[in-house]
């Protein structure tokens, strides 16, 4: 799993890890960032880009109203509320702009490879007819000479090469790309093989190999070819290439709400209905009750006109849901954000709420769950050998084994039995036997340690050591004289049973002469054990499926072993089902099945092949190793090329909505202690009875609107970095998690203020005018 | 026995009954509206009105039918309180005014059963018994109706497989159809409200209720003034009245009337039957979704709200700190001593938290802070446990709010039972919580700017100001209570109290019949461990809290302007 970031946010200091193995955390919020900002969060002050978010239009309207009171009537107190009502709306507008602004300096940094590009088009060429050399492309603006092209192709034909700026391409266009040159745009490699570097958009520095046909022909936009040259054709349309993509993406220009989001902010704009309705009729009743009792002198809050403007105003915004309607963009803007930060890039914000959603994931065996070859498990001895005989042997006949499995052998020997690693320098005559196709075995020949020199006849007593298949060990074991014995079989079943694959270890010790032979009498031969081979499952992947399991959702493996082979590999690893000898139509049929029961189901690919059932998924993840096909069948790309992605896109997922769902209980709640800061200060002049709900005990009148109002413009600003990073995510029931945001976000919403307004009426009573 | 023991003795009889109930009943109703089977007498009504009862509705047509009905209910009791001087048994009444007539149609045919008049000289046996006797049934069957539907569209497992209607063991069809509107009523009336009325009838009459045809007679009083006593089919009707939550009395005073209400045992049977239906209904709503643990979890939250509301309400009734509450014991003015102050606040929490609105004491005479708590109950949306159906309905929407909410909290988007809250479902449901609080607050605001209409008020100061409000938050959640003192039987409150019955009936019921038809056409997805639980005291505890808080943020000013401001002291 890759931690390195596509381009740092700006300002932030270099992730650290990520808090946790699996915390789903975001950058971390820069005070400056909250300056460079603020120009932008002005402009947003314009009501034709604010209209989209209704809460906030209002606060401004209202903002706007005070300011006009304020001019026509002016007093401490009123310029006072008009200052934090407007601070209000840039509060709002500065969440916003400042996640916008991080998504920005990403994708400056993403334009700067595009737009310098210059790419070498070519015209006639076709598949199959090389391409011009580098020589004849080198001179710039040059149409090749007819000869040229005849001396680098022989055929005939005209191909002529021009330059054009990356941008000008279009889909189908056919270009070459040469050593040293950025990638005009976003393709498949239809002839050549180069070395790429796509650290501009992975931030992998190592090169990565792109050639024609198969599942490593496509490439993309702004990365660089290493060595060699290929002829790409491109497979985008000006301004839709990756890059573009991934800039609109973190710019958040051409973010589309999502349904979610659509629905929470129906439901903000009822409320903001309500209360709207309940200040306007409220009007009314205050000029009743304050005409029934003329005796009462005028106040800041009510006069014989009834409730000032000034403080129907405010009482208007502290009771719309401000807090969630100032962050809810900049929630989902930064919920993007994660994902970019996690080298995602998600087509759309509709995919990764429906990550969120998931019912079913379809997981890859190799690479996601298992480490993708096989290894060591264990050594077994047939009777007669000790395990630390075969554990040695094992290891002697491995030491030159650079195959993944051979190396596995004599890091299993070291973990599990303590024996030391051998160079192999250090045996004396050692003479190691490859592995070849015809054999089937590979080890080792050397002079027996223990036996030394045979004294009588002074040659030297050899030891060979074989491991490979058991047939051909033991064909190799009875020509050399050794008897099998029949245990060996049902080990070696047991193991291919249980989905492993067994290694069968023999040796043959005596005098080389006879060892040669494999027929003297001194030789002696005999089978050691077995050597248990398995696919290794990750560690921590059990406990991972066992949350995923919590969380309501289903892991399938998708492998194509055998039945067998699969089943135990599933039940070691704790997924849920699997599906074994899968075909890509296998993987679309499930996918419908599951889809046909109301599941949403998440999955990754690379290959062409994948490209319906990533379409097909609900989230489809394609593998920037992957092909063009699968790239554009899916929602999402993973540049990483990690498929165990897929798990943090679904938490990321989720983590969206928590936030909102956090947010607006926590505005909701609000509102409770605004009521008990509000409601007394405006009537308790008229009914003293109802100075008794002014339990928080605020200075004055004036005092207490004015906390209020500061409070609702504060809470914002302080809760920018929670909607930015997220409200912490981890799996766990719905049950559990409900009652931990309820107690931290309802609850906390109700207390939260009441503690605030008293802080801030503590300080602005000092203020003349209002204390 | 001291009257607070027999208070407490009567809420644990009532609910000893409610909860014994709970089942038979409940599912009584679950097979009305699920059996294919229909009865004679049924089978002959759609022939005559020409309805195909297997034929399904969506939820367009459904509310088409309801709208249609209504209109024409509004037009036929219209019709015969204006020509009631041509009826026979009119008792010698003539025609009933415009203005009055209009107010008094639309309040039978929304179940609100305000009465700007008092029935014993305004109506006469026929307008009674053919006009608001008919409407008491077929209004209480509407909203019944309607909540079946929108449980319909929630439990809806679309199937692709289209069946024959004869093999079919629901009346629902197999697109998003969410039952047939004509059906529903049908059998809501002919096997849920006429069987029980009967037997209730029965009851009342054994208990002194008088039913009977007599006009006005006039009896010499033992002080040797002359007095004239309307008799009248007043045990039938009352039994309709409460079951049906309609509340309009045969008489003035309603059930504070000795001949509607004799005896304290009758005001308990009389707060049963309104209780019924409303904590019946979400036993078929658990049926019907195939999770009996849903409806638990609704009449839990139900349950909690209504026994809240009358502990404060009977809190506040017994230990005011007024003069004369203080020497008696308890806030009597305005009670029957029949019933004594918990009764009395027992039925107040009962009429308020249905929409009955029926009355047994005088609610303008309760203590401020007691008739805040009645007023709480009808802005509550009377869900705890509401109108007939229309409680049901009113708390599905706020289990919808709630789960979009908390939904939201465990990052899924949000979904009940099984079902997706996407921007449409939500845009219905708030429109539907908007609806009745925008009715209620307009028109007390516009009725307080009013100078001819505040005049109205019998009270000044903060109690006249919570008349109104009382008025038009029992006009627009349909309860029918009112609060007293303020003067309706005007032409401007006639109307205005009129379309603030007619908006708040109708405008809900056709959003909350397009939200049920949104969910009718989703296919439901299936529970896992990362779905939210609805059906856990966790979630059963935010709803009932969603449910006040809203009310709270809602009211609270115009609250703190009214009884508020003369309870606290």
């Amino acid at each position: 799993m890759s931690t390195t970031t596509v381009i740092a946010a700006p300002g932030a200091a270099p992730r650290p890890g990520r808090g946790g193995p699996r915390r789903v955390g975001g950058g971390l919020l820069d005070p400056r960032q909250l300056g460079r900002s603020l120009p932008a969060a002005l402009r947003k002050l314009d009501p034709r880009t604010l209209w989209r978010n209704p809460v906030m239009l209002i606060v401004e309207v209202g903002a706007a109203f005070t300011t006009v009171l304020a001019i026509a009537d002016p007093s401490v107190f009123g310029w006072l509320i008009t200052v934090w009502l407007w601070l209000t709306v840039v509060f709002a507008n500065l969440a916003e702009a400042v996640a916008e602004g991080r998504g920005k300096a990403q994708a400056a940094a993403l334009r700067r490879t595009r737009t310098d590009t210059i790419a070498r088009r070519l015209t006639g060429w076709s598949p199959g007819q090389p391409a011009p050399t580098a020589d004849a492309v080198a001179a710039p603006d040059a149409v090749v000479a007819p000869d040229a092209v005849a001396a680098a192709g022989g055929a005939g034909e005209r191909v002529s090469v021009e330059e054009v700026p990356a941008p000008g391409l279009v889909r189908g266009d056919i270009v070459l790309v040469v050593a040293g040159e950025i990638i005009p745009g976003d393709g498949d490699v239809v002839e050549g093989i180069a070395s790429v570097d796509e650290s501009a958009i992975t931030g992998e520095s190592a090169p990565v190999i792109r050639e024609s046909g198969g599942d490593r022909s496509s490439v993309t936009g702004g990365t660089k070819v290493l060595s060699d040259r290929i002829v790409v054709r491109i497979t985008q349309q000006p301004g839709e290439s990756f890059i573009d993509r991934m800039i609109g993406l973190v710019e958040g220009a051409d973010r589309r709400r999502t349904p979610n989001e659509i629905a929470l902010n129906i439901l903000l704009a009822a409320l903001t209905v309500i209360f709207l309705l309940a200040v306007a009729t409220l009007q009314p009743l205050a000029i009743y009750t304050k005409a029934q009792q003329p005796a009462i002198p005028d106040s800041a809050a009510l006069t014989s006109h009834g409730i000032t403007g000034i403080v129907l105003a405010s009482l208007l915004v502290c009771l719309i849901p401000t807090t969630i309607g100032a962050l809810l963009s900049a929630i989902g803007i930064a919920g993007m954000d994660r994902l970019v930060q996690r080298n995602v890039l998600a087509m759309s914000g509709r995919a990764v709420e429906a990550a969120g959603d998931v019912n079913t994931l379809l997981l890859d065996k190799t690479g996601t769950i298992t480490f993708g070859n096989r290894q060591a498990r264990g050594f077994l001895p047939v009777a007669g050998v000790g395990e630390a005989v075969l554990a040695d042997a094992a290891q002697l006949s491995s030491l030159a084994d650079e195959t993944p499995e051979g190396r596995s052998v004599v890091v299993f020997a070291k973990e599990h039995h303590g024996l030391r690693e051998r160079s192999p320098g250090e045996l004396r005559a050692a003479t190691f036997v490859p592995f070849t196709a015809q054999t089937r075995m590979s080890g080792v020949d050397l002079a027996d340690p223990d036996a030394g020199a045979a004294p009588e006849t002074g040659v030297e007593v050899r030891r060979q050591i074989r491991k490979g298949a058991a047939s051909a060990v033991i064909t190799w074991v009875r020509q050399a004289g050794g008897t099998v014995p029949a245990e060996l079989g049902e080990i070696v079943d047991g193991i291919s049973a249980a989905g492993g694959t067994p290694l069968v270890v023999g040796e043959i010790t005596g005098t080389a002469a006879a060892a040669d032979t494999a027929a003297g009498a001194a030789a002696h031969a005999r089978v050691l054990g077995v050597i248990q081979l398995a696919d290794v499952v990750k560690s921590g992947m059990r406990e991972r499926f066992d949350e995923m399991r919590r969380m309501g959702i289903r892991t399938v493996m998708i492998t194509g072993d055998n039945p067998l082979t699969a089943k135990a590999i599933a039940e070691e690893a704790g997924v849920d089902d699997f599906l074994a000898e899968a075909t890509p139509e296998d993987k679309l049929a499930l996918i419908r099945a599951e889809q046909a029961g109301g599941k949403l189901v998440a999955m990754t690919g690379d290959g062409t092949n994948d490209a319906p059932a990533l379409a097909q998924a609900d989230v489809g993840v394609a593998m920037n190793t992957g092909t063009s096909a699968a790239k554009e069948a899916g929602n999402m790309v993973d540049l990483d090329s990690d498929p165990t992605k897929l798990i943090e896109i679904v938490e990321i997922g989720k983590q969206l909505l928590i936030t909102r769902g956090a947010l607006t209980t926590f505005s909701i709640a609000n509102d409770v202690a605004k009521y008990f800061a509000i409601i007394p200060a405006m009537f308790a002049g008229v009914y003293g009875g109802l100075d008794s709900l002014n339990i928080m005990r605020l200075a004055t009148p004036e005092s207490a609107i004015l906390s209020a109002v500061i409070f609702n413009a504060l809470i914002i600003v302080v809760l920018i970095p929670l909607a930015l990073r997220g409200v912490r995510y981890t799996p766990s029931s719905a049950s559990a998690l409900l009652s931990r945001n309820l107690s931290r976000y309802g609850l906390g919403g109700i207390i939260a203020p009441f503690v605030g307004i008293k802080i801030i009426d503590l300080l602005v009573q000092f203020i003349p005018g209002v204390g | 026995m001291s009257t607070s023991v027999a208070g407490v003795l009567a809420v644990a009889l009532l609910v000893a009954a409610l909860f014994v109930t709970y089942r038979p009943f409940g599912d009584h109703m679950y097979r009305v509206f699920t059996g294919s089977r229909h009865l004679r007498v049924e089978r002959a009504i759609y022939r005559l009105t020409g309805v195909n009862p297997d034929a399904g509705q969506r939820w367009g047509v459904y509310a088409r039918s309801v709208l249609a009905f209504s209109l024409v209910s509004v037009l036929l009791l219209y019709l015969l309180q204006r020509i009631q001087e041509h009826l026979p048994l009119n008792l010698g009444f003539g025609a009933v005014g415009p203005a009055l007539a209009w107010n008094t149609a639309v309040s039978f045919m929304t179940n609100t059963n305000w009465q700007a008049y008092s029935g014993e000289s305004t109506m006469g046996h026929t307008v009674q018994m053919t006009g608001l006797a008919v409407q008491n049934f077929v209004s209480a069957a509407v909203g019944i109706s309607v909540a079946v539907a929108v449980v319909r569209g929630l439990a809806r497992r679309r199937s692709p497989v289209a069946t024959s209607a004869g093999s079919r063991d629901d009346l629902v069809g197999t697109g998003d159809e969410i039952g047939n509107f004509w059906v529903d009523l049908t059998r809501t009336v002919i096997r849920i409200l006429l069987p029980v009325c009967v037997l209730a009838a029965i009851v009342l009459i054994a208990g002194g209720a008088i039913q009977n045809l007599h006009g006005n007679r006039v009896v010499s009083t033992l002080a040797g003034g002359h007095q004239a006593i309307t008799g009248g089919p007043v045990a039938s009707q009352e039994a309709i009245k409460e079951f049906g939550t309609n509340g309009g009395g045969f008489y003035n005073v309603n059930s504070a009337h000795p001949f509607e209400n004799p005896t304290s045992w009758t005001n308990l049977f009389e707060i049963y039957l309104l209780l019924a239906i409303g904590f019946s209904l979400p036993r078929t709503f658990g049926r019907m979704v195939g999770d009996r643990r849903q409806g638990l979890a609704i009449v839990a939250v139900m349950a909690a709200l209504a026994l809240g509301s009358f502990a404060v309400n009977a809190a506040f009734q017994t230990a005011h700190h007024g003069t004369v509450p203080v020497a008696v014991g308890a806030a009597t003015e305005g009670t029957e001593t029949r019933f004594g102050v918990p009764d009395s606040a027992l039925f107040a929490s009962g009429t308020t938290l249905t929409s009955t609105g029926s009355v047994n004491s005088f609610h303008d005479s309760y203590t401020s802070l007691g008739g805040a708590t009645l007023l709480v109950n009808m802005m509550l949306g009377e869900v705890a446990p509401g109108g007939t159906g229309s409680g049901l309905y009113g708390m599905l929407v706020l289990a919808v709010v709630t789960v979009f909410v908390a939904g939201l909290m465990i990052g899924r988007t949000p979904e009940y039972l099984g079902k997706k809250i996407g921007s449409r479902e939500i845009k219905f449901a708030s429109l539907y919580f908007l609806a009745t609080p925008a009715i209620a607050l307009l028109g007390t605001g516009i009725a307080m700017g009013l100078p001819g209409e505040r005049a109205g008020m019998l009270n000044s100061g903060a109690h006249g100001l919570s008349e109104v409000l009382y008025a038009f938050t029992s006009a627009a959640n349909n309860n029918g209570s009112a609060f007293g003192g303020l003067t309706v039987n005007t032409t401007w409150y006639n109307t205005a109290l009129g379309l603030a019955m007619l908006f708040g009936r109708l405008l809900p019921m056709l959003l909350v019949l397009g939200m049920a038809g949104s969910f009718a056409r989703q296919q439901p997805v299936p529970a896992t461990a990362g779905t939210l639980p609805t059906h856990r005291p966790q979630f059963a505890g935010m709803l009932g809290a969603i449910a006040v808080i809203i009310v709270a943020l809602t009211f609270f000013p115009a609250l703190a302007l009214g009884p508020l401001a003369e309870g606290i002291h």
